[in-house]
């Protein structure tokens, strides 16, 4: 028995509604349907987008799954539009084996609610100084192609050197975490003004920066590629944009609470504004939505980092980095650059879909939704407000910065291989 | 309103106090003034001028802000403190006369003899107000008084002094 | 005005209001006056999670002036190594009914953290917090330049005054810039360029690594202690050379104008940051800053705490 789904009068990616008729995992039909049978919904002012993909999920299993597991990290990702997720390699034990990888993959694919791809660490056990199993994870059933020690960064040149050169083989990509760690010992927030007045030790943008520069000029001379996580400073996009204007081959990723959060906020002393990379300027926030919107950086990755509350309700530098990021990423995306007309929906496809599957060579995702293409599908409502609500998120951790936030756009179905993994009312 | 006392009563009230003062103290015991800040220390001024003038007597006169020992403490925002100055005669065995301008309560005399008792121990106190207007919640009395005006708890006693407030004169209001 | 987490929190006035204040009791208690009922049936918690000898000593001194009861914690160490005990033991305070918590801690926000936590509901006082703030010292410096350099009624315009040292990592130094600055002091800071912390320029301040020109221009200097562990993350090549280029020294004292003060929050180390000679000298407030320290911080207490309700 195939499985039906008919979503009648969605708009793709903001052009005139049609139909779109799911049959089993596939778009079957796209027009003004006649079917009667299966599941009708009725999508009126709603936007369909190719599945979400994240390139950077911290999903916590194995090891820490006081903060969450992939089980919980799975639902959040549903909930926040997502189909695919890449689950990052700073697990405990740290992924840089193919039985870890297969495992991961293992327990997400039984789970069955989104595609979780994993990251292979790029060196053993994070150390930095050692090659990890690249080859044999990329070789294992999880396919790695995206390896990244996210969390640390590779700050040894030849390491990187090496690692870049290793993953030309497979056509794998090494996703920096860039961070020089002399610069940044203890650091806590970004340095600046703020860190000044605070006396809280300060993370320069250079240190971010210098390692930019220098693996960009790496992966160009190796003929590699490089992707940078979570680029934050105005420097780092200037850089960025230099490479790409000369034709050197890098991605790069930022997070949606980049995009809109300033080092202001730790005025308030909370750690839930502590996360590493740390939140910069405002200066800082306008050239990363400026970069978004022109394709310099090219995906939005949420950068999903669960912590228990015992690890944020203290004082700042006991608390952990990192925030939640899977459930709000959409809304906060739509508020900040569509809604203000800095991005099309085509744009807002490529960064959350397009662009994250081709990074990270997902073959059955980002695809433009198309008769034969997999049906995995994001229903979106641009006129859906919501107030972020700390205890509504389904993450086991609930550290968002968001909560009582208010945001314009929401998601409002999840479809995965041709079925709900979401919707709103039920 | 009402005017209760004129700036003439008050200066007469004054000069009776100044006489009433020396009359009941013909001992040894010498005499310091203390009046409570801000209205009861300007008062304090005057009568030891007042005393100068009628005896050539010069009585050393200072203040005692009581805002420390207060008993209410808890139920108002902390004020301001005001001067404490004790005359290098200081009080030890002496006769201290606490000026004030009303007498109501009697809690801010309370409080005044608490202070007065961290300072030394005088020999004796007494207490002199321009006005007393009943409503003791103490038991505390004064010795020497201006004038004696009754009021009900609706109404306020307001004191203005030249030195001041620009203008002699004791006002009774009736509260909003 | 519920907390003293920062000087920031504290209007011009209210600033001004703290030291007529202490002004006062510092009168009263030289006229003789050793204990005030004030704050009698308060309890006042002690909640030093980083050692401090002289400030505990200084606000215990001034809430027993008042007659407020004390507790003594101390919690430094492994307990209270992670904020999660900060929680905890503010819970135990809450069990005790502490009418404030003087808090000591060594990271920044700590104060701000046990405030906002709402753990307890007593008054938070910052006794010094990690590199961020450690208000009643500003307030007792500017307490003392007021006694010796104007009209114990007014603000500090017109005044120049220095500050010495580790700036990057003073609380002292960051409670005074806000503090002098709001009471219109101008305020020039002497360092090497390593101990001064990146994006000065929004303080409003001068700064300066050059303490032989500054010293003649000044009207009162705030030497800070330097601890010489900072030499071994590259802050500075040695101690000697510390001193030599921005110790005082009674070369550099006579530098000074004849009525400039020379201040220390201490503990000082005779030989680093200041000579024997300069810290016992006449121009030398620092015993004076101690005595100050009571009268401040009971003027603290007494407007923070006496009018809060009962429970």
């Amino acid at each position: 028995m195939s499985s039906k789904i008919i979503l009648k009068c969605v708009s793709i990616a903001g052009d005139s509604p049609v139909d779109i008729e799911i049959t089993d995992q596939l778009i079957t039909f796209i027009g003004k349907s006649t079917a009667t049978d299966g599941t009708q919904m009725d999508c009126s002012g709603l936007v369909a987008l190719p599945g979400f993909v994240d390139l950077h999920t911290h999903l916590r299993e194995p090891g820490r799954e006081n903060s969450e597991t992939i089980a919980t990290g799975s639902l959040a990702a549903a909930r926040g539009g997502y189909v695919a997720v890449s689950a990052m390699a700073n697990t405990l034990p740290v992924a840089d084996t193919a039985a870890i990888v297969e495992q991961v993959q293992n327990i997400g694919s039984a789970l069955g609610l989104v595609d979780v791809f994993p990251v292979g660490a790029v060196t053993k056990g994070l150390n930095g100084s050692e090659l990890s199993d690249i080859g044999s994870m990329a070789a294992s059933k999880a396919r790695v192609r995206v390896f990244s020690d996210d969390g640390n960064c590779v700050s040894d040149p030849l390491v990187m050197r090496r690692a870049l050169e290793y993953v030309k083989q497979f056509d794998g990509v090494i996703a920096q975490h860039a961070q020089e760690p002399r610069l940044t010992e203890k650091s806590q927030m970004n340095e600046g003004s703020v860190s000044a007045t605070l006396g809280l030790k300060g993370w320069p943008a250079v240190a971010e920066e210098s390692i930019i520069a220098r693996d960009i000029l790496l992966a160009d001379m190796i003929g590699a590629r490089l992707h940078i996580c979570h680029v934050t400073t105005r420097g780092g996009v200037e850089i960025i944009r230099w490479a790409k204007a000369r034709g050197m081959s890098v991605s790069a990723e930022v997070t949606p609470h980049h995009l809109l959060l300033t080092d202001e906020s730790a005025n308030t002393f909370d750690p839930i504004f502590k996360v590493n990379p740390p939140l910069r300027t405002e200066d800082d926030v306008e050239a990363l939505r400026a970069a978004l919107a022109d394709g310099t950086i090219d995906i939005v990755a949420t950068d999903h980092a669960p912590h228990p509350v015992e690890d944020k309700e203290c004082e700042w530098e006991s608390a952990a980095f990192g925030m939640v990021g899977l459930e709000t990423a959409f809304s906060i995306l739509y508020t900040t650059m569509v809604a203000t007309g800095a991005m099309t929906w085509a744009r807002l496809a490529d960064v959350m879909s397009v662009a994250p599957a081709r990074i990270g060579r997902y073959e059955n995702h980002g695809q433009s939704l198309e008769v034969g293409s997999p049906a995995h599908i994001t229903l979106v409502d641009p006129k859906g407000q919501v107030t972020v609500d700390r205890d509504e998120l389904v993450s086991k951790s609930k550290n968002t910065p968001f909560h009582g936030m208010n945001f314009q756009g929401t998601v409002v179905a999840t479809i995965f291989n041709g079925r709900f993994t979401h919707r709103v009312g039920e | 309103m009402s005017i209760a006392l004129t700036a003439q009563d008050i200066s007469r009230a004054i000069t009776r106090i100044s006489h009433e003062i020396l009359e009941k103290n013909t001992d040894s015991n010498a005499i310091t003034i203390l009046g409570i800040p801000t209205r009861g220390a300007d008062l304090a001024l005057r009568v030891a001028n007042s005393i100068y003038e009628i005896s050539a007597l010069k009585i050393p006169v200072g203040a005692l802000d009581v805002t420390l020992h207060r008993d209410d403490l808890r139920i108002r925002p902390p004020r301001p403190l005001m001067e404490t100055s004790v005359p290098v005669e200081g009080v030890e065995g002496r006769t201290v006369i606490l000026v004030d301008d009303v007498l109501f309560s009697g809690r801010t005399i309370r409080s005044a003899l608490d202070a007065l008792g961290e300072v030394g121990r005088p020999a004796r106190v007494q207490l002199a107000v321009l006005v007393d207007r009943g409503h003791r919640e103490l038991p505390i009395r004064a010795d020497f008084v201006g004038k004696n005006i009754p009021t009900s708890l609706s109404q306020s006693v307001k004191v203005s002094l030249l030195e001041r407030d620009g203008l002699d004169e004791v006002a009774i209001t009736e509260a909003m | 005005m519920r907390h003293l987490l920062s000087i920031s929190d504290l209007s011009k006035d209210f600033a001004l209001e703290i030291l007529s204040t202490a002004h006062e009791l510092s009168r009263i208690s030289e006229g003789g006056t050793k204990k005030l009922p004030t704050l009698r049936g308060k309890t006042v918690v002690n909640l030093f999670a980083e050692d401090s000898t002289r400030t505990r000593i200084s606000f215990e001194a001034a809430a027993k002036r008042l007659s407020a009861d004390v507790i003594n914690f101390s919690a430094k160490g492994s307990s209270v190594s992670k904020g999660e005990s900060l929680k905890d033991t503010a819970q135990t305070l809450q069990a005790l009914g502490a009418d404030a918590v003087v808090l000591r801690h060594p990271a920044s926000g700590a104060a701000h953290r046990l405030a906002q936590g709402r753990w307890i509901s007593g008054t938070v006082i910052n006794a010094g917090d990690g590199t961020h703030e450690h208000p009643s010292q500003a307030l007792l410096d500017a307490f003392t330049i007021q006694r010796h350099l104007c009209d114990s009624k007014g603000d500090l315009a017109g005044l120049h005054i220095a500050i010495v040292g580790d700036i990057l990592h003073s609380r002292v130094a960051r409670s005074n810039v806000l503090l002098l600055k709001k009471l219109g002091a101008m305020v020039t800071l002497v360092a090497p360029p390593t101990l001064i912390p990146f994006a000065w320029e929004s303080w409003g301040v001068n700064v300066s690594h050059d303490l032989d020109a500054v010293l003649p221009t000044i009207d009162a200097v705030i030497m800070l202690r330097i601890q010489k562990e900072r030499m071994h993350d590259l802050y500075f090549p040695s101690s000697r050379e510390y001193s030599s280029l921005f110790g005082i020294n009674a070369e550099r004292a006579n530098l000074m104008k004849s009525h400039a003060l020379v201040m220390h929050p201490g503990p000082m180390n005779r030989g680093l940051e200041i000579t024997a000679e300069v810290a016992d000298s006449s121009a030398s407030v620092v015993v004076e800053q101690v005595a100050n320290g009571v009268s401040v911080r009971m003027a603290i207490l007494y407007l923070f705490i006496a009018g809060n309700q009962e429970g």
